[in-house]
């Protein structure tokens, strides 16, 4: 049994922790730099940082809160939401992220994948897709939380944009997000057996029969976790035990 | 007085995670490219990310090849991280033949697209993965690594890796679905971490503080 990573996703809006549904109807979840901190501590293998609101309203709130993180938690720690250009990324890398991951921007400019990983390693360069079902096995990407189509076809997208030099691929179901009902394994497993890159499988999370499910089926290489944690429905250790009961090898803390 | 440290600047990635580590740790920190600066430096950090040829052309540029061959000769503890540990030996295969710094002799070869059962698994290689001391080395009590308990894992992200030509200089392995990895290599003052000591919690921290602390002769 491969090794997956786990991996909380905190998004964000102005100096709150939100959570919505179908990555809207956001409520204010707490501090998201004492819930960053207490992941660290419980041994969570990365962070993702999502600005909800970056790529709607044209601003970056989140370098405080990038820079307070990087200050004592060391881990990875991914950022997105309102990434444009290089000179966003070396902002974002400065306040003390590790990787980048580009929605709006990549699908407005498809070389910006290409520039940002050539200037700061592939390995920086994430490939943010958020994806909706539009019938069996055909899924379409959107941009700004679900709301925006972009015609783009999920897995044609996603190995344009590996060959342009995305390192890894945040691949959130919007179907599925804040529905806590499992992920969509289905398209977790087109795109992982699509794409050379470690996928990262987001949205739906309910228990650790989803995060069984969706590396045993979906062939996900990471699980990004958001409201089961935030909310403390389990807690870390709990779901790494439980994991590891169920076949899957996570990082032995 | 802070333990100093200078992190080698060739154009290069993100040096500025690798930095805030060092300073948490106790380091005081400057960051340059210039091989004056280095060869003054009682400590010195070659990090890197991205691909082997532009890594050596980055340095060779700044005439920061010569001076890391210097450094390693002076005795002074050097440690290379991720790409900047490759850089540390003989040869890389990728994307052709490239020779590198020369300082610990080994290749650095792709990662094979499979693992030891023969099933693919993904590259780049990303993930945590536990440390292991190996055949014939007695612990790590000697080397940055004291303090580390075998099985602790480390945070990786890479496509290839080295393999030194002498095993004696093995410092640490993991292994990838079965696949050897050489996660650090040791010989004399030098060090390499193909893992990123920056990024894998209090385990790397650990080393970095273990490294800032070796005394220079």
């Amino acid at each position: 049994m491969p090794r997956i990573r786990l991996i909380a996703r905190l998004d964000i809006k102005g100096p709150n922790l939100i959570k919505g549904i179908h990555l809207e109807g956001l409520r204010v979840v707490g501090d998201p730099r004492e819930f960053a901190r207490r992941y660290y501590e419980e041994g969570i293998d990365e962070l993702v940082y999502m600005d909800s609101v970056a790529s709607l309203y044209g601003r970056n709130s989140l370098h405080d809160i990038v820079r307070h993180t990087a200050h004592d938690v060391f881990v990875p720690l991914t950022v997105g939401g309102g990434i444009r250009s290089v000179d966003d990324v070396r902002e974002m890398l400065r306040a003390g992220a590790d990787k980048v991951a580009i929605n709006t921007a990549a699908v407005q400019r498809p070389e910006l994948i290409s520039e940002v990983a050539r200037k700061f390693g592939s390995q920086c360069m994430v490939l943010s897709i958020e994806a909706k079902r539009q019938g069996k096995d055909r899924w379409e990407a959107y941009t700004d939380n679900g709301r925006e189509r972009t015609g783009l076809d999920v897995l044609a997208w996603a190995r344009r944009g590996v060959e342009l030099g995305a390192g890894e691929i945040l691949l959130t179901s919007v179907d599925q997000e804040g529905t806590r009902r499992g992920f969509d394994c289905e398209l977790v497993r087109a795109v992982s057996d699509s794409v050379p890159v470690p996928v990262i499988a987001s949205g739906g999370m309910g228990g650790v029969e989803h995060l069984v499910d969706v590396v045993q089926r979906g062939h996900a290489d990471a699980v990004a976790m958001a409201d089961i944690l935030h909310y403390n429905r389990l807690a870390l250790p709990a779901i790494r035990e439980a994991a590891t009961a169920s076949g899957l090898e996570v990082r032995a803390i | 007085m802070n333990p100093n440290v200078t992190v080698v600047d060739y154009g290069v990635g993100n040096l500025f995670s690798v930095c805030r580590a060092l300073e948490h740790c106790g380091a005081g920190v400057a960051v340059s490219g210039d091989p004056a600066v280095i060869m003054a430096s009682p400590r010195v950090v070659l990090p890197g990310v991205g691909a082997f040829a532009d890594g050596m052309q980055g340095l060779a540029e700044r005439g920061l090849d010569r001076a890391m061959r210097g450094y390693a000769a002076s005795g002074r503890p050097l440690l290379g991280i991720c790409l900047g540990m490759q850089l540390l030996v003989s040869t890389s295969e990728e994307f052709g033949v490239h020779a590198g710094l020369g300082i610990i002799p080994g290749r650095v070869v792709a990662i094979p697209a499979a693992g030891a059962d023969g099933r693919p698994h993904k590259i780049p290689h990303v993930g945590w993965s536990p440390l292991k001391v190996p055949e014939g080395r007695n612990g790590w009590d000697d080397s940055i690594l004291k303090g580390v308990a075998p099985g602790e894992s480390v945070y990786l992200v890479h496509s290839y890796s080295v393999v030194p030509d002498d095993e004696a200089a093995r410092l640490a392995d993991c292994d990838y679905d079965g696949r050897l990895i050489s996660a650090a290599i040791q010989q004399g003052n030098v060090a390499g971490c193909q893992f990123h000591p920056e990024k894998s919690g209090p385990a790397g921290l650990k080393i970095l503080h273990n490294f800032i602390h070796s005394i220079p002769p």
